[in-house]
Parts: structure tokens; C-alpha cells; sequence
């Protein structure tokens, strides 16, 4: 669940419009994701910041979220539970279920019935605690699925299924892998948390990968086939010609595998010309070359103006 | 007949391991449907009887252990009244 919008942003409930606007300014300059690559922990801020500030710059919604009506992440709340529920029930036949553990005839003792309630509880079935684990998971299991072991810390091994798509953060519940039960109760579950390493070359977006593709001088300008290491194994692709630094390629479906109703994302490709070492009939050529369009790549930049 | 899961996620801020306490305690009856607890009409009304002494009337652990068992004696005997 989201936090409290105005813990987020730092301000007090009763805040100006004006507050809130210079309190979520602030926090966006200091964590913005373009401002701040490679750190996770700033998008995570900035996400929250903008969230907060979207249902708090909605004098409708801030009004509603003041009220309780919905939360924090403007989803409905449920109406308040009416009292006197539990009467209805207790005053049908059925309410005999919740019958007291003594004879009501004899009313020496009304304590009675908690004494023979507690050592009952006792003996009944107890079911087993949920334990929370964490499993890192490689970033390509991640992506393709895959089956992971989990060493217990009583040295019990456990097989997690990895569906492809999980991100760090998700947890998987494994029935039945927790506690054990006490008089004959049910044993908890595991519950473990993920967290997804990363890859020293691709970058998730959501389902899509993305990954820098180095090409030479003459793929950029004549294109033709080169080979990419996609997640899968190496992958024969041919490239436009013509093709700048920055020109994205997207290879449909060889993202994050499908799971379940969800299609598989895509590999975007985004190429990097390279140079290369001094070349002697390279540098030869581009001297006496005449471009067929001459053209200055850095015109939308106003250089001509002083 | 509802899951525990199902049981909790109506009724808001009531952690699993909390109902399950209960369960384990007596307050709250449940039953074992394979691995799984399961609970009747009357169990989700009960649950939450117990929130809203806890949460309403912000009554401890143990006095409301004595309070329920003291209003359960009470329908119990409500019951039989109504019988006669």
C-alpha cells in the first residue's frame, strides 16, 4: 500500500495547494530518474513523490483521501463494517457453534467457561507460522523463467518455480513450506521475497529489454546482417542501412518470456556506431570525400547564431 | 466458506498471523479444508465482533478473551430462552 501522500511530501494536512506544489518540486529536482541514472532508490522516490502529489493537487481527491474515502492510492475504501453483525448469527440456532465449554445450569461459576476455553486451545490444532525468505534471482532466470534452489537455514533445499516477469520486491508463496503445525494444525507457507540481480548488458523496461549494440562504420552505413546475443542465444539480425548512433531496433517477442495471458516483450536494440582505431584508407577517403548532402548534424542546435 | 486470505483481505488491517492466533486461541472457530483453514458466515461475523472490540472499545488481549466467553454465555442462554 502507498504511504501517507502528505508524510511523502513532507507537509503538514492542513498545507496550501501552493506547500504541496514547492514540497513536490523540490523532491522531483533531487530525484528525478533522468537526473539520477543507476539509482533505483531516487526513481522509487520520484514515483512516490508524483503520486502523492497527484492525488493531493486534486482538491476533489485530497478532499475525499481527507475523509478516508479512499486511500493513499486513490483506490476506494471499503464503507465502515456495521456493529451488531456478530448478534444475528449468535442468536440463531447456529450460533451454537460458539457454544460455551460448561454447563449453563450451573451458574456458580461464570469463569469456568475461559478456564476450560484456554486449556482447550491448547490442544487444539495450531497451524504453522508463514517464514519470509529472500532468493536472488540471475537476471535471465528473471527474464525466461527458470527453476531456482533455495537453501533453509535448517538445511532443507527448496525448488522455486521463477515464473519469467517477477521483479525485485515480488514475493512467491510456496504452500505448506513454512512452520510446522502443532496438534495436528496445517504447517505456513514459505514466503519469499525476490530480488532480481542485474545484467551486465540488458536493462528491463517493464517486459522490454533493451540493450546498446555496438556496430562498425560500415553496418551503420551499408546495414546488413550482424549477430546479437539475445537472452535466448546469439541472434542473426540485418540492420537498416543507413543507420545513426541513437536508431533503435526492436526485435518483437524476444523480451521477457510470456507467462500466462501476458505476450512476451521486446529486445530493443539501440545503436552505437564505433569508429574504431586510425585507419589510413579511411582517413584517405573522408579528405577527398564530396558528401552527396552536405549536411550539419548540429543545426538544431543553433551553432551559427554567435 | 472463506480462506484465510479471503478472510483478511475484507477485513482491514487483520494480519494472517493474527487470525491465526485467534483460531489458535479458541476465539475464533475455523475449519481444516486440506492444508487450508476455512471460514463459515458465522466466523467472519465473529472476526469481526473481535476487531470492533478491539479496535472500538480498545479492549486487551486478555479481558477480551473474558469478554467474549462471558457474551457467548449470555447467547448461549438467550438461545435456550428463546427455545422455551
Amino acid at each position: 500500500m502507498a504511504e501517507d501522500p502528505y508524510k511523502v511530501l513532507g507537509v503538514a494536512r492542513d498545507a496550501t495547494p501552493e506547500a504541496i506544489k514547492k514540497a513536490y518540486r523540490k523532491l522531483a529536482r533531487q530525484n528525478h530518474p533522468d537526473l539520477n541514472p543507476g539509482k533505483p532508490e531516487a526513481e522509487a522516490r520520484f514515483k512516490a513523490a508524483s503520486s502523492a502529489h497527484d492525488l493531493l493537487s486534486d482538491p476533489d481527491r485530497r478532499a475525499r483521501f481527507d475523509r478516508g474515502e479512499i486511500d493513499a492510492e486513490g483506490q476506494e475504501m471499503p464503507p465502515p463494517r456495521p456493529a451488531g453483525g456478530w448478534r444475528r448469527h449468535a442468536d440463531a440456532a447456529s450460533g451454537g457453534r460458539y457454544d460455551p465449554n460448561v454447563d449453563l445450569g450451573d451458574f456458580g461459576d461464570v469463569f469456568a467457561d475461559l478456564f476450560a476455553r484456554q486449556r482447550a486451545a491448547e490442544s487444539a490444532p495450531r497451524p504453522g507460522r508463514d517464514m519470509a525468505y529472500q532468493l536472488r534471482v540471475p537476471f535471465l532466470s528473471a527474464v525466461l523463467g527458470a527453476t531456482e534452489q533455495l537453501v533453509l537455514p535448517d538445511g532443507r533445499q527448496l525448488s522455486v518455480r521463477i515464473p519469467p516477469g517477477v521483479v525485485s520486491g515480488q514475493s512467491l508463496r510456496l504452500r505448506g513450506q513454512g512452520g510446522p503445525g502443532r496438534n495436528g494444525g496445517p504447517p505456513g507457507n514459505a514466503v519469499i521475497e525476490l530480488e532480481v540481480a542485474d545484467h551486465p548488458l540488458y536493462r528491463r523496461e517493464g517486459f522490454d529489454l533493451h540493450l546498446d549494440l555496438p556496430v562498425t562504420l560500415r553496418e551503420a552505413v551499408l546495414g546488413g546482417p550482424v549477430t546479437v546475443p539475445a537472452p535466448t542465444g546469439p541472434l542473426r539480425v540485418t540492420l537498416p542501412a543507413g543507420s545513426d548512433t541513437g536508431r533503435v531496433v526492436r526485435l518483437r517477442g524476444k523480451g521477457v518470456a510470456a507467462e500466462g495471458n501476458r505476450a512476451a516483450g521486446d529486445l530493443l536494440l539501440t545503436l552505437r556506431v564505433m569508429v574504431g582505431k586510425p585507419d589510413a584508407a579511411l582517413e584517405a577517403f573522408l579528405r577527398d570525400w564530396k558528401p552527396e548532402h552536405p549536411q550539419n548534424p548540429r543545426e538544431a542546435m543553433g551553432e551559427a547564431t554567435p | 466458506m472463506m480462506t484465510l486470505e479471503l478472510v483478511c483481505a475484507r477485513f482491514q488491517g487483520l494480519a494472517p498471523e493474527e487470525l491465526r492466533g485467534w483460531v489458535a486461541a479458541g476465539y475464533v472457530r475455523a475449519d481444516a479444508e486440506g492444508e487450508a483453514l476455512v471460514f463459515q458466515e458465522i466466523d467472519v461475523a465473529r472476526i469481526g465482533l473481535i476487531l470492533d472490540l478491539r479496535e472500538t472499545l480498545a479492549l486487551e488481549e486478555e479481558p477480551l478473551a473474558l469478554v467474549l466467553s462471558l457474551l457467548d454465555q449470555i447467547y448461549a442462554l438467550r438461545r435456550r430462552l428463546g427455545e422455551g
